[in-house]
């Protein structure tokens, strides 16, 4: 084929035979169009988002008077530093053979997927009960609960994914399933921290900047 | 850790990966503590703010795709990239539509 | 809240059309219950029908938990079938209320008639085209490749078993309760709960996503078969056209989808959670679902007539017994048409009332796919040119489509001027020119698919009588049944009404009438053929498998082929890659060696997902919480213990492989070779004289 150096997205396997190496790229480009598609549902949450924290905002609070930085803000970083551990175990899982490390790096991220998820939740019960802000006060506060609430349920997701291949490594190993749904898993947690740099900037900056 | 169950010719790898990794998340965060911190200390009005907070989110988003999804113009898959820019392309008339549709609509209610 | 609704949610005796008819008689409700009724009777006589021939495990072995993408691509044909019978009686039926309500208020009451176009419209687009397309598509691109099955045969399970799902919400919606009357489009504020506070929108939103979803998923395996498993040498360039189309149609199912089910899931958010995407009150905006819902339309109806147009490719160069014409532009323009179509969406609210410059931009848009399109009649008008043209049934649905499509794609790029667009929206010349492409661009596309592959699926050809006599109802029906519509919507006849004031409506409403009735014989003639052909079969025969003397990979099998597809994979040297193998004299060639091969082994995970989605929807429809719990638990438990099975696939041997493929040689040396003015006789085993 070309000079590719990664024949698939994300972090490739030091994969022996032609004959694997056709199975990774198979199933992970077919993963790779699923995110692609998941993309355009975000997109579409997001258009719709921008207008109606513009057009929709009603008798209900404004973006401006709803958010601060300070939430948005730790949980970006707990996702971030997730996105890295998530990657420190990608590479024990290509370059080590020793389980304990590959499980190490996955519960650490699994914990900071867990506290992004519990902060949300936290955030979402304060707009509901102090700032009278449920999605059922404004076409703006609907948008933004299924936006963020979409963003959310896909880091749950990623978080019971993990967990079922974390299972999976202690009963049968890491054998080569395992290991191209790590891989997957991998990109999908990848891409949830692109819709959510997205998130912080278009929500939460882009609200507290009016 | 453990780097001896490793053969010689992998250790480099390993290495290069691996920095590959910290590149990225160190810019990750240089760009986000960069975005927050411009809107937190208001010093420019809303609108240069919003545009600039945006490309700081694009180049984050470069630097996810660069470090995180080891996307490379130059060594990925072909399909690979094909795809990415077919999305890229989909995305922007579907969002940036929309857009214009709901503005230019609310626009003639006003 | 009432005794019992933990238990069954909104359910009660109401539901049933029976006890309405019961309660409130009328030919209205009448007809509702005895819809319902056959619905039912012929649920339990298919049971009663396995239960007697002992068939449920050849069933279940031999079909519903098959991989094979053989089995699956059948499947989803009976599915369309099925569900395009009842489309169209609903069709007649309401040609029958717009003749008879003409100045009278008919036989039907506006709210049935209102749920005849609702479901007639949403089982057409996603229960009987989508289907169908994604059926053929099954069928035949995996072979037109040269691979032994798709990426992921899985997956391609789950999908038909979720369609199937879906399919059978809007079955069960005949039965229990109502469907939607908002339409196939179902645009709130009318579909929200204020307005449609009965469960018939959540009938339409549950079964829309489940299909969406599915579409989806098969999209995606569409595009990374194409893109991962072509037999060697078979480059892009030398795909066959259907498989071009097959990747431009599965590309707008991965993108165009996700809109569609956005849209559905803020309107069920509306609706069940007090959201307000598009409620007209709190911020609200239903000009949102106007502009998602048509996001997902436009590049849907190109979802539906690219297939049709590989299919007419093919069907035009082998029955001209020529290569296609302009196979490179023929590419482009499907990948000009399928970028396009993304461009477009806002000619379908063109009066919603954003700025003239808006309307101007998307109408130029639009006319601007009149191009491509245009390229690729030229370059069937010139595939033909000079050809030694054989008018089979296939050949004669493709030709009608290029005269028919014509026309449609001109009032279509009449309605692409705003300023006209203002005066005929939402009137029947609206509805005259969407039938106008679909019927040929998608049915005819269909029916001629089935007329040029039933032979290699099944072992022996079709009756040809009778796929001429189909075809002549088609062709004529059609006219009579759609023209009309255009003079009466210039006359301002809107669309959806079920009563008309104006007397001079009825001559032409009596046309239609009669047209409609002559597609249904069309459609009855198709299952007459099926019939015959049957009873017939041995006469019918084509074991050697190529009775068209074919162009392309899926021909150079035996009919029907066996679950492996290929002895040996094939090697590709050029385009049309069979009919060089076979003026080279190299097809039918005894391999060497053969090898083991492995396959999927059946799997019942898609039929449990099928099931536990399909009872997902039904306990969303009625707020039936532990059904709902149930469904969703069940679906990802099967997910997660399927991912535990470790042996999935299991070995042919090569021996095996070996017997088979040498008796097929052995037949196919012992068959004479027949030319092309035998086509039709019995003597055409299926062994094709290769034309100079
Ligand atoms: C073959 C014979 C067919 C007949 C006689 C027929 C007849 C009709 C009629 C009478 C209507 C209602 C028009 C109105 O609103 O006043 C209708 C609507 C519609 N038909 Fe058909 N149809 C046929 C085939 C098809 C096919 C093949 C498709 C699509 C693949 C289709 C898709 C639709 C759609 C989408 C609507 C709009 C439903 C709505 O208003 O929401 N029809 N058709
Ligand atoms: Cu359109």
């Amino acid at each position: 084929m070309s000079a590719a150096r990664y024949s698939y997205v994300g972090l490739n396997l030091r994969e022996q035979d032609a004959q694997a190496e056709h199975g990774a790229q198979t199933l992970i480009f077919g993963f790779w169009i699923f995110l692609m598609a998941d993309l355009v549902v975000f997109a579409l949450l997001f258009a719709t988002y921008a207008a109606m924290s513009v057009h929709g905002v009603a008798d209900g609070p404004a973006p401006a008077e709803l958010f601060s930085l300070k939430m948005p803000f730790i949980e970006t970083l707990v996702l971030l530093l997730s996105s890295f551990t998530f990657g420190m175990a990608s590479l024990a899982l290509k370059y080590s053979a020793k389980r304990s490390s590959l499980a190490a790096w996955l519960l650490v991220t699994g914990v900071l997927g867990a506290v992004f998820v519990a902060m949300e939740i936290s955030d979402f019960a304060t707009y509901i009960s102090e700032d009278q802000a449920p999605p059922q006060r404004s076409g703006f506060l609907s948008a933004y609960y299924l936006l963020v609430g979409t963003h959310g349920v896909h880091v749950v997701s990623g978080l019971a994914w993990l967990l079922v291949l974390l299972v999976q490594l202690a009963v049968l190993g890491r054998v080569r399933e395992v290991k191209l749904r790590l891989l997957r898993l991998a990109l999908f947690w990848h891409m949830l921290d692109v819709v959510w740099v997205c998130i912080f900037t278009f929500v939460y900056l882009f609200g507290a900047s009016a | 850790m453990s780097e001896n169950d490793l053969p010689e010719s992998e250790l480099e790898g390993r290495k290069t990966e691996r920095r590959h990794y910290v590149v990225g998340i160190f810019w990750a965060l240089l760009l986000t503590l960069a975005a927050f911190a411009l809107v937190a200390a208001d010093t420019l009005p809303p609108n240069p703010a919003r545009i600039a907070v945006s490309i700081l989110a694009l180049m984050q988003i470069v630097v996810h795709f660069r470090y995180f999804l080891h996307i490379d113009l130059k060594q990925s898959h072909r399909d690979d990239l094909h795809l990415i820019l077919f999305t890229a392309l989909i995305v922007f008339l579907m969002a940036a539509g929309t857009l214009w549709i709901l503005f230019n609509l609310h626009g003639r209610m006003l | 809240m009432e005794d019992g609704y933990w238990l069954l949610g909104r359910l009660d005796w109401q539901a049933l059309p029976f006890v309405r008819a019961w309660r409130h008689p009328s030919v209205s409700e009448w007809i509702g219950a005895g819809a319902g009724g056959l619905v039912v009777i012929a649920a339990l006589a298919v049971l009663v029908m396995l239960t007697r021939r002992k068939a449920w495990r050849r069933l279940w072995d031999g079909w519903l938990t098959s991989l094979d993408h053989k089995k699956i691509g059948i499947m989803y044909v009976v599915i369309a079938l099925v569900m395009l019978t009842r489309a169209l009686i609903e069709a007649v039926l309401m040609r029958m209320q717009q003749f008879a309500a003409v100045g009278d208020p008919g036989f039907l009451s506006p709210e049935h008639f209102s749920q005849l176009f609702s479901t007639h419209g949403t089982v057409m687009i996603f229960f009987m085209a989508m289907p169908f397309l994604t059926g053929i598509i099954n069928y035949v691109m995996p072979l037109q490749i040269g691979a032994r099955d798709v990426s992921f045969p899985l997956l391609n399970s789950i999908s038909l078993m979720l369609t199937a799902a879906g399919a059978a919400l809007v079955m069960i919606s005949l039965v229990v309760g109502q469907f939607s009357t908002g339409g196939w489009s179902a645009y709130p504020p009318y579909t929200g709960i204020q307005f449609s506070p009965g469960v018939g929108p959540d009938y339409w939103i549950w079964a829309v996503t489940l299909s969406s979803i599915a579409s989806t998923l098969s999209g995606l395996n569409f595009a990374v078969t194409i893109y991962k498993e072509r037999a060697p040498g078979m480059t892009l360039f030398r795909m066959p056209l259907f498989c071009w189309t097959t990747l431009c149609t599965s590309i707008l199912m991965i993108f165009a989808m996700a809109p569609l089910t956005v849209a559905s899931l803020m309107l069920a958010l509306d609706r069940y959670a007090g959201f307000h995407f598009f409620t007209a009150e709190a911020g609200g905006n239903l000009m949102n679902y106007a502009n998602l819902f048509w996001l997902f339309g436009h590049p849907e109806v190109y979802i539906l007539i690219l297939p049709a147009f590989g299919v007419y490719s093919s069907v035009i160069s082998t029955y001209s017994g020529k290569t296609l014409y302009g196979y490179k532009s023929l590419v482009y323009a499907t990948l000009a048409i399928a970028v396009l179509s993304f461009t477009v969406w806002l000619h379908h609210f063109f009066t919603m009332g954003q700025t003239a410059n808006v309307n101007a931009i998307f109408g130029i848009a639009t006319m601007l796919i009149g191009v491509p399109t245009g390229v690729k009649v030229y370059d069937w008008l010139l595939t033909l040119l000079r050809g030694r043209i054989r008018f089979t049934a296939p050949m004669l649905f493709s030709i009608m489509f290029l005269v028919t499509f014509v026309v449609g794609g001109i009032t279509g790029v009449i309605l692409a001027n705003p300023p006209v667009d203002f005066v005929v929206h939402n009137s029947l010349f609206l509805v005259a020119h969407f039938h106008n492409m679909l019927i040929p661009g998608l049915l005819f596309g269909m029916i001629a698919a089935t007329q040029h592959w039933f032979p290699k699926a099944f072992g022996f050809r079709l009756d040809e009588t009778w796929g001429k006599i189909s075809f002549w109802c088609w062709a004529v029906g059609f006219y009579l049944a759609f023209m009309p519509l255009y003079a009466l919507g210039l006359m301002g006849a809107m669309r959806r009404t079920s009563e008309w004031l104006r007397p001079d409506y009825s001559p032409l409403m009596l046309i239609a009438l009669l047209g409609a009735l002559l597609l249904f014989a069309g459609f009855v003639s198709l299952l007459v053929q099926l019939g015959v052909s049957v009873r017939h079969r041995d006469r019918y025969r084509v074991p050697v498998g190529d009775p068209w003397d074919g162009h392309s990979l899926e021909w150079a099998t035996s009919a029907p082929p066996p679950e492996y597809n290929f002895a040996l994979i094939p090697r590709v040297e050029a385009r049309d890659a069979f009919r060089q193998m076979k003026r080279r004299g190299i097809a039918y060639a005894r391999p060497e060696a053969y090898t083991d091969i492995a396959m999927p082994k059946n799997s019942a995970v898609g039929p449990i997902i099928g099931l536990a989605g399909a009872g997902l929807g039904f306990a969303l429809t009625w707020h039936i919480g532990w059904l709902a719990v149930l469904g969703f638990s069940v679906i990802v438990g099967a997910v997660i213990a399927r991912s535990f099975v470790r042996e999935t696939e299991r070995l042919i041997p090569a021996a095996s492989v070996r017997e088979h493929h040498e008796r097929w040689l052995d037949a196919v040396a012992a068959t004479p070779r027949v030319p092309r003015v035998q086509e039709l006789c019995p003597s055409n085993r299926g062994h094709a004289e290769p034309m100079a």
